[in-house]
């Protein structure tokens, strides 16, 4: 352990973390003693109080070297510019080779296309932990072109990825403000509780019924959780590559949720069924049997049909919009019918 | 040989990370062998054998399954050499959550699910706190929210240990285990070794099988709680 930690007080090392404070309140240091050093303090333990830390008394010092050592560390990582993610072909589900060699750039946007069961969430699943040939897919995965070693995924400390997976649910016993305060804190956010205000806004906006921040998790709607895992995403992630699995699954306003989502530094890769999401990427991934069969680039053609597209779902919408209201549909506008 | 300890609360899925990372050394060529240490009974030594891996099973029954561990450990190790073997993993059930017999200079893999709950890391004890690798488990049925939180706490709990995400059932984070696994020390005896933390100690008489209630038999070790006024 280092002197100079050795020699802050109690107060002091409290101060420079939440997580260094929780360990200090937790062994009942910081209501007891803030104005001792650390060193005297630990000198000060008897065996009764090691035992509740689960530690000797060396390992009491050198725990808290490593934690503030992990910590500053973690703040101090400079985010590994990333210039391309690269995926390389594995398998399909029959095992026959797949012939895949892709390089996506901050700003594209990837679709992925293909029926249920023929491995879009396996595609995103590959990504999302840097599969090595050692997935189902066997695929291979590079950052900046090369495989990472584990000491610059470590260096990532799982920041390079942010996912949404069709995942819907939160199992946590936690209300909504503690636990995106606890998710800001993790991701050393520099103002948590305005962060907490600003994911919780945002979510609201996506959802139709609105929540608060007191509100257990487990509470909330489909649709409400999605939001908030929207919003969160949107929010604390500074990860450069996002992964969208079937946003169109949630029960809210998909198209104003990618506005959120999508930005122009990052690579996206959004799986989908639902036609405008599959027209607005760069490039469309084709999945079947289990590997990727096609990677299209959409035509004019298509662009164009994007924008018609758009008018017909902004219409239904109107609709959607009329029938929660109790309202009735007996006539359909004309825009849906027009060329 | 190469000696790994694997720890963790049960359902955790233990055994299938040590079948995923073991089957893949078997795969180029390493010899394998297994120790499965329950308290009253396991089937896992099924899952093992079709797994192809040798395994042999020690039930500690009325005993601290954990001191049980300790006091046959050694053995193992003999076991393990006769049979020539390139790895031997041993596997426990971590049942009290406080303690597991992480023994000094012998690789210590403690096993945590992401359904146990965000704040479940800062509540286990030396099993968590001194293990060098933690593999977390289930991360495909929460969040990524959740996960990273997870995570986080587990760093906090313990900021020494290798973390390791790992899939069940896919084998997702195999590789990376295995190449951990890799750098284990090898160990031939640990006579005269040391645990990394001592185990409770509860000498009293329902050690030896006392089974009545009551002041009468509270001797020996005994430890009371303090009422104090509830707090408000």
């Amino acid at each position: 352990m280092t002197a100079r930690l050795f020699s802050l007080t109690i107060g002091e090392l409290a101060q420079r973390h939440p997580a260094v404070a929780e360990f200090l309140a937790g062994a009942r240091a910081l209501e007891a003693k803030p104005d001792i050093a650390l060193g005297d303090w630990i000198d000060t333990l008897d065996d009764d109080q090691l035992g509740h830390l689960g530690m000797d008394r060396d390992g009491v010092a050198s725990h808290l070297d490593a934690l503030v050592g992990r910590l500053d560390g973690v703040r101090r990582a400079a985010e590994l510019p990333l210039q391309s993610l690269t995926l390389q072909g594995g398998v399909d589900k029959a095992g026959r080779l797949e012939r895949l060699d892709l390089t996506l750039v901050p700003g594209d946007v990837a679709c992925i296309v293909g029926p249920t069961g023929s491995g879009k969430s396996r595609l995103l699943a590959d990504i999302e932990c840097l599969a090595q040939g050692d997935t189902p897919s066997q695929r291979r995965v590079l950052v900046n072109g090369r495989v990472l070693d584990r000491a610059e995924r470590a260096a990532f400390g799982g920041r390079l990825i942010a996912q949404l997976s069709q995942n819907m649910n939160f199992v946590v016993d936690l209300s909504v403000g503690e636990f995106v305060a606890m998710h800001a804190n993790c991701r050393m956010v520099s103002r948590p509780d305005q962060a907490v205000a600003e994911v919780i806004a945002c979510a609201n906006e996506l959802a139709g019924e609105t929540f608060g921040d007191d509100v257990p998790l487990t509470q909330l709607s489909g649709g409400q959780t999605r939001a908030l895992m929207i919003a969160d995403t949107a929010v604390l992630s500074s990860s450069p590559v996002v992964l969208i699995d079937e946003i169109e699954n949630a029960g809210i306003d998909r198209r104003r949720a990618l506005d959120l989502l999508i930005a122009r530094e990052k690579i996206t890769l959004i799986s989908t069924h639902d036609p405008i999401l599959a027209l607005m990427g760069d490039r469309r991934i084709v999945i079947g049997g289990g590997a990727v069969v096609d990677v299209i680039a959409p035509s004019a053609a298509e662009k164009a049909n994007l924008q018609a597209l758009g008018r017909i779902d902004d219409e239904l919408a109107q609709l959607r919009h009329r029938l929660r209201r109790g309202e009735r549909i007996d006539v359909l506008p004309d825009a849906l019918f027009s060329q | 040989m190469r000696v790994t300890t694997v720890a963790g609360p049960p359902s955790v899925g233990k055994t299938s990370v040590v079948v995923k990372t073991a089957t893949r050394f078997a795969a180029q060529g390493h010899k394998v062998g297994i120790v499965k240490f329950d308290s009253l009974s396991t089937t896992d030594d099924r899952v093992y054998q079709q797994a192809g891996l040798p395994v042999v099973v020690g039930l500690s029954g009325n005993v601290c399954p954990d001191h049980y561990f300790v006091s046959n450990i050694d053995d193992c190790l003999r076991w393990g050499i006769a049979q020539d073997y390139d790895f031997l993993i041993a596997e426990s059930a971590g049942l009290c959550n406080r303690c597991s017999p992480h023994v000094q200079g012998v690789q210590a893999i403690c096993v945590v699910d992401n359904l146990s709950g965000i704040h479940t890391p800062r509540k286990i004890g030396p099993m968590l706190k001194l293990a060098d690798v933690v593999v977390i488990t289930k991360g495909d049925i929460v969040s990524q929210a959740e996960r990273e939180v997870f995570a986080y706490n587990v760093r906090l709990a313990n900021p020494r240990a290798q973390i390791v995400a790992f899939h069940g059932i896919t084998g997702q984070g195999a590789a990376d285990l295995a190449a951990h696994m890799l750098t284990a020390p090898s160990v031939d005896t640990l006579e005269g070794r040391r645990l990394r933390f001592s185990m409770p100690s509860a000498v009293c008489p329902y050690c030896i099988g006392e089974t009545a209630i009551g002041r009468d038999h509270q001797r020996g070790n005994v430890r009371k709680m303090c009422f104090g006024e509830p707090a408000r």
